[in-house]
């Protein structure tokens, strides 16, 4: 037989339309790439989701489902009993297992318990339990209690509010006087400051633990919290970068008008420096609520005083063997960061890219 | 914070001539003075001083336990260090971990920028707020995530390696991988490094790729000859900030094992908290310290004066 070519649609055969299949399938590839990696990317974020919903005996157990769920029992004459999918004639039913035996089991069906027991021919153990979709919510509870959340999420918050009101207007300051101020020695002090943002903290971890246990300031938050209103390298950076590109024209006016320094801080460079001042705050923010190693040094004596990021560790290393817990715990500990990323996405992401090009 | 500068001198003081006088420039810069002191005092009390106290207490046997009895002992900490078997270790975990993990990020990142880069993607926005979103999770919180994602018997990994007939190791308990799942575990914070390279991809003019399209240039010439030669400016970045991100990994190896299995994961960190916090051996930590500090600063020198060679900035500094 032979094909006769049908004639095609002219609207199918038209260049431009062609062009345009052509087109949306290297979008849906390019997309379907994309996607796939995403979601590899952020399977730990449902791994973690799922696995906080599930009972400590369905993780370590291997027939059960991927999803959080409780093998499925029938109380029958008093008695709880496990239902398991039973093959029968080529149809998968359900039926609960009243006696089991080693080569024939005496079941029931749930639905129909009134029909009586019927005998099944095959061992038990190949069969497949039957599963209820059933989410262990209270596992948020006890961690929440055990963990003590309400008071390592107050210290947290405290810590994380005084510091980051400490290192932003401190940053701010210094970055106006770099920025519109002319001194000598300005440009061998600013490279002094750019080249401690390479210092890494373990140099001066040692003595200035010393330093704060001469002066008795171990075992408090004062060592989190004073050093951030003395103003850190890398947010004084990003503001004098941005205040440079800020025209002097209006701060030289507001100044032959009398404005103070301070005045002209405030009511002219600070208002037109809204994206990097909120691009400091945030990554101040971020750095301060996930801190850990100065707050273990510090306070990890005193449970009173842990932020959440320690309490976490502290909590996984007694929870160690009973991962839907520690996974609860991991959910109440990332929700503020990443509610507030979410909410500040534009404005943070902008900074980093900030931060990043000048360099 | 900062009050009025003081007057450095009093005007019309007894010194005949050259009279002193408060002018213009001087007002400023006492000001700029004033509004840089913050960091000045912070910069003197946290680094400076603890610097120097640092150096000096290396040369003691400064122990937290019997403060009062400090010992200077010359270079006898440095000796130490020489011989001692951990240190070596410790340097060697840190080393081995920074070459295996440093290019696969950077490689990683500069690619997933330039896939989020394309207009032709749909979403791009979204894609990257989500991809850089893991970066904001607190570090403990995702080496617990990743120990439940890489157990060998419940994690997902492992699980999905099965679906395929591979029986996967067990990720973080046996020495011989647990350097290469701290690995996969840092891809995690690979948003920071792409959106960077993000921001380099699209400070490229767009008329050299059209030059290069009317020139009959190739994707891979394209890639090679125009994309990567004006992103290495983020290449030299993202490798400096990745070296000095590596001399400083500490939180993940902590929480995770503490140096276990078999100490298989004692990064120089954890071994300097280890000799300054468990053992009270402040002295020794402090002579690690400056020893890694100075390892750091060698390591940057010889980028930046390998940088002349290999990074290229359009138009060379305005």
């Amino acid at each position: 037989m032979t094909a006769i070519p049908r004639p095609r649609p002219a609207v199918i055969t038209s260049p431009s339309f062609q062009r345009s299949l052509r087109r949306f399938t290297g979008r849906a590839a390019l997309f379907l790439v994309a996607a796939g990696l995403l979601s590899a990317f952020l399977m730990p974020l449902a791994y973690m989701t799922v696995t906080s919903l599930k009972d400590q005996s369905q993780v370590a157990d291997p027939a059960a489902p991927l999803y959080p769920a409780s093998p499925r029992t029938f109380t029958y004459e008093g008695e709880a009993l496990q239902i398991y999918a039973v093959p029968i004639d080529g149809v998968i039913r359900e039926l609960a297992i009243v006696q089991k035996g080693r080569e024939s089991s005496v079941m029931v069906d749930p639905a129909d318990p009134a029909a009586g027991t019927l005998t099944w021919q095959g061992r038990w153990r190949t069969l497949e339990p039957a599963y209820v979709f059933d989410p262990k919510v209270e596992n948020f509870s006890t961690a929440w209690n055990e963990i003590e959340f309400p008071k390592l999420l107050r210290n947290t918050a405290i810590i994380s509010v005084i510091s980051t009101v400490g290192a932003v207007s401190s940053a701010v300051l210094v970055a106006y006087g770099f920025s519109r101020f002319r001194f000598r020695g300005r440009g061998p002090l600013f490279l002094v400051l750019l080249s401690t943002i390479m210092l890494s903290a373990q140099v001066t971890l040692v003595p200035t633990y010393i330093l704060f246990t001469r002066i008795g300031w171990t075992g408090s938050w004062l060592p989190l919290l004073v050093p951030h209103f003395f103003a850190n390298a890398y947010n004084v950076f990003l503001l004098r970068q941005y205040f440079m590109t800020i025209p002097t024209d209006l701060d030289e006016a507001a100044m032959i008008d009398g404005a103070s320094p301070f005045r002209v801080l405030i009511s002219v460079i600070a208002p037109q420096a809204i994206p990097a001042i909120v691009a400091v705050t945030l990554f101040h923010f971020f750095f301060a609520w996930n801190e850990f190693l100065m707050s273990l040094v510090y306070v990890g004596g005193n449970p009173e005083l842990w932020p959440l990021s320690l309490g976490m560790q502290k909590f996984a290393a007694l929870y160690v063997t009973r991962p839907p817990l520690v996974q609860a715990s991991a959910i109440l500990a990332i929700i503020v960061p990443v509610v507030v990323f979410f909410l500040s996405q534009r404005a943070f992401m902008r900074g980093v890219v900030m931060t990043g090009v000048e360099k | 914070m900062i009050g009025q500068p003081d007057a450095p001198a009093l005007p019309g003081s007894s010194i005949p001539r050259p009279r002193w006088r408060w002018t213009a420039s001087r007002r400023e810069a006492a000001w700029g003075w004033a509004f840089v002191s913050p960091w000045i005092l912070g910069f003197v009390l946290f680094t400076a001083v603890p610097m120097a106290m640092a150096l000096y207490f290396s040369l003691t046997d400064f122990d937290l336990r019997r403060p009062d009895e400090v010992r200077f002992i010359g270079l006898a900490n440095y000796e130490q260090i020489l011989r001692d078997p951990n240190v070596a270790q410790s340097l060697g975990i840190t080393l081995r971990f920074g070459i295996l993990t440093i290019p696969p990020t950077i490689a990683l990142s500069v690619g997933l920028a330039m896939l989020l880069n394309s207009p032709r993607l749909v979403g791009r926005r979204a894609f990257r707020t989500l991809f850089y979103m893991p970066t904001q999770i607190p570090l403990v919180a995702t080496t617990l995530i990743w120990i439940g994602v890489l157990n060998q018997e419940t994690g997902w990994v492992n699980g999905l390696l099965s679906l395929v007939g591979i029986q996967g190791p067990d990720w973080l308990n046996d020495p011989g991988w647990v350097l290469p799942s701290l690995g996969i575990v840092g891809l995690w914070g690979i948003g920071a490094m792409m959106l960077i390279a993000l921001a380099g991809l699209q400070a490229i003019p767009s008329e050299l790729y059209d030059a290069a399209k009317v020139d009959g240039a190739g994707a891979w010439t394209t890639l090679r000859r125009i994309t990567l030669p004006l992103l290495t400016p983020v290449l030299f970045y993202s490798l400096l900030i990745s070296c000095v991100g590596v001399s400083q990994y500490f939180i993940q190896a902590y929480v995770l094992t503490n140096g276990q299995p078999d100490d298989s994961t004692l990064f120089y960190n954890v071994n300097l908290y280890r000799e300054a916090f468990s053992f009270n051996q402040l002295g020794y930590a402090s002579a690690l310290a400056w020893v890694l500090f100075l390892i750091v600063l060698g390591l940057a020198m010889l980028l930046f004066w390998s940088s002349s060679r290999w990074v290229y900035y359009a138009g060379e500094r305005r």
